[in-house]
């Protein structure tokens, strides 16, 4: 076994290999960058070796700069992680030409499995099933149309110059195969100057399940079953879960033996996945696989008890794979929710900022939480926005859903916007509990993850200034406490009035419309009731607040939710999924109207990459005046309203700190 | 401590109806103040609103912490006594915590008579800030108020007690640290500029607060100077170029914001010391008072009934129970705080004053606050008693009322009749606070006892004229006399010449009573030097 091993990764990946190393009594050394030089991975490594800038192409993608890392501490091996150089040829190579072991698959796998097609051609060669399809030189109707009756219907047609969904149609019977093919040509002629076909099949509900196979140097393979990551937005994994729900023990069989077959056809050794489209018949399809560990490796560690980690380390190290095929069972049922730093209400924007407050949930036998950040930890731009990698276990798949909304529930972030509330709206979604899940799902429950149609609010909206009310009596309490005068009635915040209702005027809004709330206090202590007032509806409620927990009855109707306040945003993670209000402050007037400049800021961390406009010129409303970069997504900034742009502060390719003002501007007078 | 036993059944008849007919009153009075709450016309409030101002009540409330409660004080001022409907004499008072002090809050409604001084504007201006200066508690003064009432000048201008006294008593309190804070949120005019001005600290609202000595009309006839009221004296000039202000808000809720900030920055703790308890709801409903009062007001019933639905856990330990048991004094708490309670359970003895008198002293001793419960029809009369010392025993009492310098609270449950009142702390003997209950009633003595001693001394008269006067004639005599003093001996009629603080419901007396008593605390409690006891 290793005495030390270098990661040549960052963030959560690098701390959990850390861990493992640690367990083994393995010396790690950390690799960082400018702008990771204090972060958490740096500080679990024993040793740490600076590598360079802050973008990855300037440190973490420099394969010399980590060798040279590997060479200055004796590491002899490197654990690539996922991501940079996790699947690099050339950097596999420059390893083995030092010496040191790239604890990972052989190069000739990574090669083989680097070019899809390449892939797809050794795994027809293996008799590992692929996607149906045609994609012949013979463009004659016939001779597609032969295809497409063998495949079985629906196919789909692709112009092979394609793109876009220009020049694709769905062809659901043999009928109307002839005027879909002729449709799919004019637009791909018209498109692109080429009408060459090829047609699919048409997995209508296509499931994404990937199987985790393990090969040893010694003809060993095992596969530790499958995971379910069909729940994508833009091919990013979002919610994953292993086993995958209603899965036979037949078809586990056949596609845990499918991909052993394909990691045997490239000689595979060391943690591997095989992505398949699963079909609603049962039907599986080759898709691609992944020479390296993946992101959502815990859920299979969940269910199976084993560290993938560590057979990743005892497989490089020459040993025996740690468990045979019959060894291995699955135990229970696990999630992984990936909390990502980006705004779902605003197309899954990145985000950026300084995570003021960072308060996972407990961790437990059934709760974990892969991080590689601590509070006050930037998210910057130039790696991947990724907070941590949320994953809970319990006996079966309710159990554990219920496990996953209760943590995220619990998961507190401020300073930065993240994809919690979508995770527990998702995960909370009926769709997604009955498992009714395909790769389009996101696309498909939009209105019922973003709470779109909005009725819920007459239970949620009473509660949420229930909340207000007994968190500001609890808060009372709390600071009088603390003074020599803890009983005095002055204490109490139940706005009591001298021949008087006892009332509490509040405001507050949900998705930009506001409601005003009248509470009615009556009675005092532990005998309180409230008749809070929303639209003209009056409820009767009680309740109270345990730690962060809104225990409640409204009409009779008792309920709980949890709920997280961060300055005047209140968040009520109920059974219905997380509803976010703000609390409406009373109107204090304009006092910055002296200090403001009229120009406009940045909203975010980012580079300057197009500026479009000069200093002097006069441009209309909206305009586009500049264009910023962060986390691979353009951002334009517009003109606020007519005006003359009197200043520009940044040039193209300079680097724009959140908020930072990008120009001068005055408005035209109205 | 001992817990009083409750021997009501509030299932008996006599209960229920007891509780019906207080039901009413108290239903009377809050029908009332509903009104006067609103306080000036719908066309005033709508106007006032139209400017961008926030009506006085909601200022006071937007004022106030979060959920703070609110003491207000003289709600009934002012009701019936001027020909003009004055609601709530066009001023509203009360204490409420700001910034985790409780403070004084003094308000102008503007849309009553546009916030001007009548008398009892001015008095209850005055009460507010007695009370300030007695409980050493800051003062904020949310003035919108076009200065004294001209046309009623010769009652708010010229004597001790009127309209200059407001200024005095400002810079006598900012004299004894007590914080004064004024905020500017409409005119402020002539007088009314000196409570800026003679503020500790003091904000303005852009384009609505004004203060001037003299309005631009004013200003034209004197000098022939044409001037704008906002280039006269608005937040610009003040905070610019006076220096007559000291904070600009840009609207009334800004201004509150700056006020309360104001407040916290005041570096001041309460100096609480007395023995506080862990508070203990009684352990008889506080509700339970309107059927324990009985309807007909000549009826007796047990004061530890009510006192057993006023104090913390109804524990009460009982001083001389077997002396002087007309007056019962005893030893309890309320939200914690140690007091001494004197209530009346009958007509007061030699014996029940002397107990009374021993008690007080035993309180002022121990810094211990005293609670009076009033229902008390005066002292006993007759040969015999003024032979026992009557009167050199009622003076003891009321010598140690006088001069206890412990806080007083004077609730008057029943009825206050002459000398009764002055030992039982009436509003002469300097109560922190005063308040009646809706049933109470005060006069000099009872109406019937006073038409009785008028007849008899017009009896007197005629029958040494030799003339004669028939029953008729006596009975016809006697009703104006009785009627007028029904009329001004009831709660309403007090309270709107602020013989009190404010009438309450019965069922509210624990709260406000604890209210006050911490309110007090602000102010540390000074040793007694009694006067001479008659002995």
């Amino acid at each position: 076994m290793f005495t030390k091993i270098l990661i040549a990764n960052r963030g959560e990946i690098a701390c959990r290999v850390i861990k493992t190393a640690r367990k083994m009594g393995i010396l790690t050394v950390a690799v960082y960058s400018d702008a990771d030089a204090d972060s958490l991975h740096v500080n679990m490594a024993d040793e740490a070796i600076h590598i360079g800038g802050s973008p990855s192409r300037e440190s973490y993608l420099l394969s010399e700069k980590v060798i040279e890392a590997a060479k200055r501490t004796g590491a002899q091996a490197i654990h690539p992680g996922y991501g940079f150089l996790s699947e690099n040829a050339d950097f596999c190579r420059m390893c083995a030409a030092e010496g040191i072991t790239f604890i990972g698959p052989p190069v000739a796998a990574i090669e083989a499995m680097g070019s899809k097609s390449a892939a797809k051609n050794i795994m027809e060669a293996a008799k590992v099933p692929l996607v149906p399809g045609y994609h012949g030189d013979d463009q004659s109707e016939a001779v597609i149309k032969q295809a497409a009756d063998d495949m079985g219907y629906p196919v789909l047609l692709k112009a092979t110059a394609g793109g876009g969904g220009k020049g694709m149609r769905q062809v659901w019977s043999e009928d109307e195969f002839s005027e879909g093919f002729a449709a799919a040509k004019r637009e791909a002629k018209s498109s692109f100057g080429d009408d060459t076909m090829l047609v699919e099949k048409y997995l209508t509900q296509p499931r994404h399940v990937e199987i985790q196979v393990f090969c040893d140097n010694h003809h060993n393979a095992v596969y530790l079953f499958e995971r379910d990551c069909s729940v994508q937005r833009r091919h990013q994994k979002v919610i994953e879960e292993a086993p995958a729900f209603s899965m036979s023990e037949e078809l586990r069989a056949k596609m845990g033996e499918s991909a052993i077959k394909s990691a045997q056809a490239i000689g595979y050794q060391g943690a591997g996945t095989v992505e398949f489209l699963l079909d609603i018949d049962g039907s599986f399809y080759f898709m691609e696989m992944n020479t390296r560990l993946q992101v959502e490796h815990p859920v299979t560690e969940l269910i199976t008890g084993q560290d993938l980690v560590e057979w990743q380390l005892r497989v490089a190290a020459g040993e025996v794979l740690p468990k045979a095929q019959d060894e291995l069972k699955i135990n229970g049922h696990a999630f992984e929710a990936r909390i990502y730093a980006e705004d779902p209400n605003n197309d899954f924007l990145p985000a950026t900022g300084t995570l003021d407050f960072l308060q996972p949930p407990l961790e437990s036998e059934f709760v974990r939480v892969d991080t590689g950040v601590r509070q006050g930890d930037e998210v910057s731009v130039f790696y991947d926005p990724m907070i941590a990698k949320l994953i809970v276990w319990d006996e079966n798949r309710e159990k554990a859903l219920q496990r996953m909304a209760k943590a995220l529930s619990e998961y507190r972030i401020s300073g930065v916007t993240t994809n919690i509330d979508f995770l527990y709206n998702l995960a909370t979604s009926a769709p997604f509990v009955n498992a009714d899940i395909d790769t389009g799902f996101i696309e498909k429950n939009q209105a019922v993850i973003f709470h779109e149609s909005e009725q819920a609010l007459a239970g949620e909206l009473p509660m949420a200034a229930l909340y207000l009310v007994l968190s500001q009596a609890r808060e009372a309490q709390l600071t009088a406490a603390k003074t020599n005068d803890p009983f005095s009635p002055w204490n109490m915040t139940n706005a009591w009035r001298l021949n008087e209702a006892n009332i509490h005027h509040m405001v507050l809004a949900h998705n930009g419309t506001e409601y005003p709330i009248i509470v009615e206090q009556k009675r005092q202590g532990s005998g309180s009731y409230y008749l809070i007032t929303v639209d003209g509806q009056t409820v009767d409620c009680q309740g109270r607040i345990e730690k962060d927990t809104l225990y409640v009855s409204i009409d009779g109707y008792r309920s709980h939710a949890t709920i997280a306040k961060n300055g005047t945003q209140i968040s009520l993670y109920h059974q219905n999924g997380v509803f976010n209000f703000t609390h409406i402050l009373p109107d204090c007037g304009d006092n910055s109207s002296d200090a403001n400049h009229g120009g406009l800021v940045a909203p975010m961390n980012g580079t300057m990459v197009a500026v479009l406009v000069s200093a002097g010129d006069t441009v209309i409303a909206d305009q586009p005046i500049m264009i910023m970069e962060a986390m691979k997504m353009e951002h334009t900034i517009r003109a606020p309203s007519n005006g003359v742009v009197d200043t520009i502060y940044y040039n193209e390719g300079d680097m724009v700190d959140g908020g930072a003002e990008l120009i001068a501007f005055t408005a035209e007078e109205a | 401590m001992a817990k009083i036993l409750s021997k009501i059944n509030p299932r008996s008849p006599e209960f229920i109806e007891n509780a019906a007919h207080m039901q009413l009153q108290v239903d009377d009075l809050k029908v009332k103040l509903e009104e006067i709450k609103l306080g000036g016309g719908e066309r005033s409030r709508e106007r006032h609103l139209s400017r961008g101002k926030l009506l006085p009540r909601d200022r006071v409330y937007a004022l106030l912490d979060p959920g703070s409660a609110f003491l207000e004080l003289s709600q009934l001022a002012a009701y019936q006594v001027y020909d003009d409907n004055v609601p709530a004499a066009g001023i509203i008072t009360g204490i409420g915590r700001v910034g985790g002090q409780e403070c004084i809050i003094v308000a102008n409604d503007a849309t009553v008579k546009g916030g001007t001084y009548f008398p009892l504007t001015v008095k209850k201006h005055l009460r507010a800030q007695t009370i300030a200066q007695e409980n050493n508690l800051p003062c904020i003064y949310l003035v919108d108020s076009g200065g004294a009432n001209l046309p009623n000048q010769d009652d708010v201008f010229p004597d001790k007690e009127h309209f200059g006294r407001i200024f005095f008593n400002q810079a006598n309190m900012s004299a004894q640290s007590i914080p004064q804070i004024a905020v500017v949120m409409g005119s402020c005019t002539a007088g009314g500029a000196y409570v800026p001005a003679m503020a500790d600290e003091s904000i303005i609202v852009k384009e609505q607060g004004t203060i001037f000595l003299a309005g631009p009309p004013l200003v034209k006839a004197a000098t022939g100077e044409v001037v704008s009221a906002e280039d006269l004296g608005g937040a610009d000039v003040h905070c610019r170029t006076s220096g007559v202000a000291d904070h600009m808000a840009q609207n009334d809720h800004h201004a509150l914001e700056i006020a309360r900030s104001a407040i916290g920055n005041l570096n001041r703790v309460k100096p609480v010391q007395m023995a506080i308890k862990q508070v203990a709801e009684p352990a008889y409903a506080t509700e339970e008072v309107y059927g324990i009062v009985p309807k007909d007001s000549r009826q007796p019933f047990d004061v530890r009934e009510i006192i057993a639905r006023v104090v913390d856990g109804s524990e009460f330990d009982e001083f001389k129970a077997l002396y002087g048991t007309t007056l019962v004094c005893g030893f309890a708490h309320i939200y914690g705080y140690p007091v001494g309670i004197v209530a009346n359970n009958g007509i007061l003895f030699g014996e029940s004053a002397q107990k009374g008198a021993h008690f007080i002293e035993l309180c002022a001793q121990r810094k211990i606050p005293l609670v009076f419960l009033q229902n008390i029809t005066g002292f006993m009369v007759g040969q015999q008693y003024e032979a026992g010392g009557i009167a050199k025993h009622g003076a003891k009492m009321v010598t140690a009322v006088a001069t206890a310098q412990v806080p007083k609270f004077t609730i008057l449950i029943g009825g206050s009749f002459g000398a009764g009142n002055y030992g039982m702390c009436g509003r002469a003997y300097d109560p922190r606070f005063l308040f009646m209950w809706p049933n109470s009633r005060i006069s000099v003595m009872g109406g019937e006892q006073a038409a009785g001693v008028l007849a008899q001394v017009k009896r007197d008269q005629k029958e040494k004229r030799g003339e004669q006067w028939s029953a008729k004639e006596e009975a016809d005599f006697k009703q104006p006399i009785i009627d007028d003093y029904e009329h001004q001996g009831h709660p309403y009629y007090a309270s709107a010449r602020l013989w009190d603080d404010g009438v309450i419901d019965p069922a509210d007396t624990r709260q406000v009573l604890g209210l006050a008593i911490s309110a007090s605390l602000n102010k540390p409690i000074k040793e007694t030097k009694f006067g001479l006891f008659r002995m």
